[in-house]
C-alpha cells in the first residue's frame, strides 16, 4: 500500500519572513491600557486562515493512510492534503468560506477591552481588504453585506470573549468556523424519546452519534466535535465550540472523558459516511466532551462540529511582549 | 477520468453515472442564495443565454480586485446544496442548466429535474477553496456584484479540469441517499447496543 506523506509546508522561517509586524516586533505592556495589538492580530489571521494547524494535517494523513487505495476517500483526502499545501504556498485561504471569526482574549487586570475589540476589529477589516478574509457579515432578514466584516453595531461579528486573568502577558485565540459546520451543530434536551436517551453519559453517546449521522458530509466531514453536557443553552453551545481549541490528539485530563472520547471517535468511523459524505472509514478526527453544571431541571448536550479545515491558531504575548504564534 | 467540455449535450450527461469521477472545462457560473431565489422570482431574459448548457456552482468566492480592473479567484471551494432545493428544480429546467455544483447534494425535486431534464449533480471537494481557485483560468464577467455582494453575485468563469465527483445522476441514482441508508442502519445498531 502506497502511503501518503506528510505535506511539505514551506518553513516557519518564510512564513516568519512574510509577517506583517516588523521584525523584532513586540507590544509595549509597560501601560497596558495603551497596549496596541492590531498588527500582531493580523498576523494571526494571516496564518490561521492560510495554514492548517500541524496537528489536524498529521490526522488528515493518518485518516488518508487507513483509507482503501484509490477509494474516493482517500482521493478525497488526498485533495484535501493538496489544497493545504496550496494555500499555504500561495498565501490563499484554506477555504473560500473564511467562517464566523470568533477570538477568546485573557489579559491581565488593566488591559482595556474595548480597545482590544476595536483593535480585533481593525485587524479583521483590514485582513478583508487583503482578501484573506471573505466578507462574511450580512444583515439577518435582508442579507445585506456590510462588505467589511463588521457588524453597524459592534455586537455580533466578528465574536469577542474576554476573560481577565493573574499570569501576565495576553493571549489570543482565534477560531474561522464555517457556516457549513456550524449549520449541522445540534443542541439536545434530554431526555430526548425520539432517539432514547436518558439522563446520563449513554444518552449523551446517543445524542453525538445521532447528530453526526444527521450530518453526513454536509459539515465537511471528517469533524472534529465540541460536545458540551450541562450549562444553560447559551453557555453549552460556547463551551462545545471553545473545546474545538483542542489539539486533536489531546487527551482528556479527566480519565473517564478520555476513554469516552476516544470510544466514540472509533463508534462515529464505523458510520461510513467517510470524506465530504463519499463514504469510507474517516468520519471524525477528534470528539472533545466537557462536563459543565447544570439547572436540575435541564439537561442540555450541545454540539458543534468543525469541518476538517479546522482553523485555530493563538497568539502568545509573553511578559516581556514578545509574540509566538502556536 | 473523463474531461468534460461545456456546451455540454444531453447525450453526455446521460453517460454519467453515479461515483464517475470527472474534470470539468469551460463555462461556470457561480450562484447561491440570493441568487436562486432572484433566477426563480425574477426569471431574468438575460441569464438565459449565460446558463445555456452550462454549469452552475454553489460557491461564494473570496476574490481579488486588481488595480487594473480585471477580477481573479483566491479561494473558491463549495458551499452547502440543500439550502437551494426550494429553487434549483425551477432553476435546471428555465435555464437549461446541464449540472449543478456544490457539496453535501440535493434533495428528490432537484433529482427530479436532473432525470427529467437531463443534468447530473457534481460534488466539489468542500473547504480545498485554494485548489479549485487555481483551476479557474479566467474570471469572464461578474453581474448583480453591487446588488448581492461578491459571496452571492453571479460571478461568471472558465474552468479547466475541475475535479469533481457525480453524485447525483440523470437516471435517479445518488451516492448521498446510499450513504445516509447504510449509516443510519449503522447508527440505529450502534444506539441498540447500550
Amino acid at each position: 500500500m502506497s502511503v501518503c506523506p506528510m505535506p511539505n509546508l514551506t518553513p516557519l522561517s518564510t512564513v516568519e519572513a512574510k509577517s506583517v509586524l516588523p521584525k523584532g516586533w513586540k507590544a509595549d505592556l509597560a501601560d497596558l491600557r495603551k497596549v496596541d495589538l492590531t498588527l500582531a492580530v493580523l498576523e494571526l489571521i494571516r496564518r490561521s486562515t492560510t495554514r492548517l494547524p500541524q496537528d489536524v494535517i498529521e490526522a488528515l494523513v493518518a485518516s488518508r493512510n487507513a483509507e482503501a487505495e484509490g477509494s474516493r476517500a482517500a482521493n478525497t483526502l488526498d485533495t484535501m492534503l493538496e489544497n493545504v499545501t496550496l494555500a499555504d504556498e500561495n498565501l490563499a485561504p484554506l477555504c473560500q468560506d473564511t467562517g464566523t471569526l470568533l477570538f477568546w482574549v485573557r489579559h491581565p487586570y488593566g488591559v482595556s477591552q474595548r480597545a482590544v475589540k476595536q483593535q480585533i476589529r481593525a485587524a479583521v477589516q483590514e485582513a478583508t481588504k487583503r482578501s484573506w478574509l471573505r466578507p462574511n457579515c450580512v444583515a439577518a432578514i435582508g442579507g445585506k453585506n456590510t462588505g467589511d466584516n463588521m457588524d453597524p453595531f459592534g455586537e455580533t461579528h466578528p465574536v469577542i470573549h474576554f476573560e481577565e486573568r493573574e499570569e501576565p502577558g495576553i493571549e489570543i485565540h482565534i477560531m474561522q468556523k464555517g457556516g457549513g459546520c456550524e449549520n449541522v451543530g445540534a443542541q439536545y434536551r434530554l431526555p430526548d424519546a425520539a432517539i432514547g436517551a436518558g439522563r446520563d453519559l449513554g444518552g449523551v453517546r446517543k445524542c453525538i452519534i445521532d447528530a453526526v449521522n444527521k450530518a453526513q458530509g454536509q459539515g465537511c466531514a471528517p469533524g472534529i466535535l465540541g460536545v458540551a453536557i450541562g450549562g444553560d443553552r447559551v453557555v453549552g453551545y460556547e463551551r462545545s465550540k471553545e473545546l474545538i481549541l483542542r489539539k486533536v490528539d489531546s487527551a482528556n485530563p479527566d480519565p473517564r472523558m478520555d476513554a469516552f472520547e476516544k470510544q466514540l471517535k472509533e463508534e462515529l468511523n464505523t458510520l461510513g459516511i467517510g470524506p465530504m459524505g463519499y463514504g469510507g472509514k474517516t468520519t471524525a478526527l477528534a470528539v472533545f466532551v466537557e462536563e459543565l453544571w447544570r439547572h436540575p431541571a435541564s439537561f442540555f448536550v450541545s454540539i458543534s462540529y468543525m469541518c476538517w479545515s479546522s482553523r485555530r491558531m493563538a497568539l502568545q504575548l509573553d511578559a516581556a511582549g514578545l509574540p509566538s504564534y502556536l | 477520468m473523463k474531461r468534460i467540455t461545456t456546451p455540454i449535450t444531453e447525450a453526455t450527461i446521460r453517460d454519467l453515472k453515479v461515483g464517475d469521477e470527472i474534470l470539468l472545462n469551460g463555462r461556470v457560473v457561480l450562484s447561491r442564495d440570493i441568487g436562486h431565489k432572484f433566477m426563480v422570482e425574477k426569471k431574468p431574459e438575460w441569464l438565459k443565454p449565460i446558463l445555456e448548457n452550462a454549469v452552475i456552482y454553489h460557491c461564494g468566492p473570496v476574490v481579488a480586485h486588481h488595480e487594473d480592473g480585471h477580477w481573479s479567484f483566491v479561494s473558491a471551494g463549495p458551499t452547502t446544496s440543500i439550502r437551494e432545493e426550494p429553487y434549483q428544480a425551477d432553476v435546471i429546467e428555465t435555464y437549461s442548466i446541464r449540472g449543478v455544483i456544490g457539496k453535501g447534494g440535493m434533495g428528490k425535486k432537484t433529482s427530479d429535474a436532473c432525470a427529467r431534464h437531463g443534468a447530473v449533480y457534481l460534488h466539489a471537494t468542500g473547504g480545498a477553496g485554494a485548489l479549485l481557485a487555481e483551476r479557474v483560468k479566467r474570471v469572464v464577467d461578474v453581474k448583480m456584484l453591487e446588488e448581492f455582494g461578491s459571496p452571492e453575485a453571479f460571478w461568471i468563469i472558465e474552468v479547466e479540469d475541475f475535479p469533481l465527483v457525480v453524485t447525483m445522476d440523470s437516471h435517479g441514482g445518488s451516492l448521498h441517499e446510499e450513504v445516509a441508508r447504510a449509516s443510519a442502519d449503522r447508527a440505529k445498531e450502534l444506539m441498540a447496543a447500550k
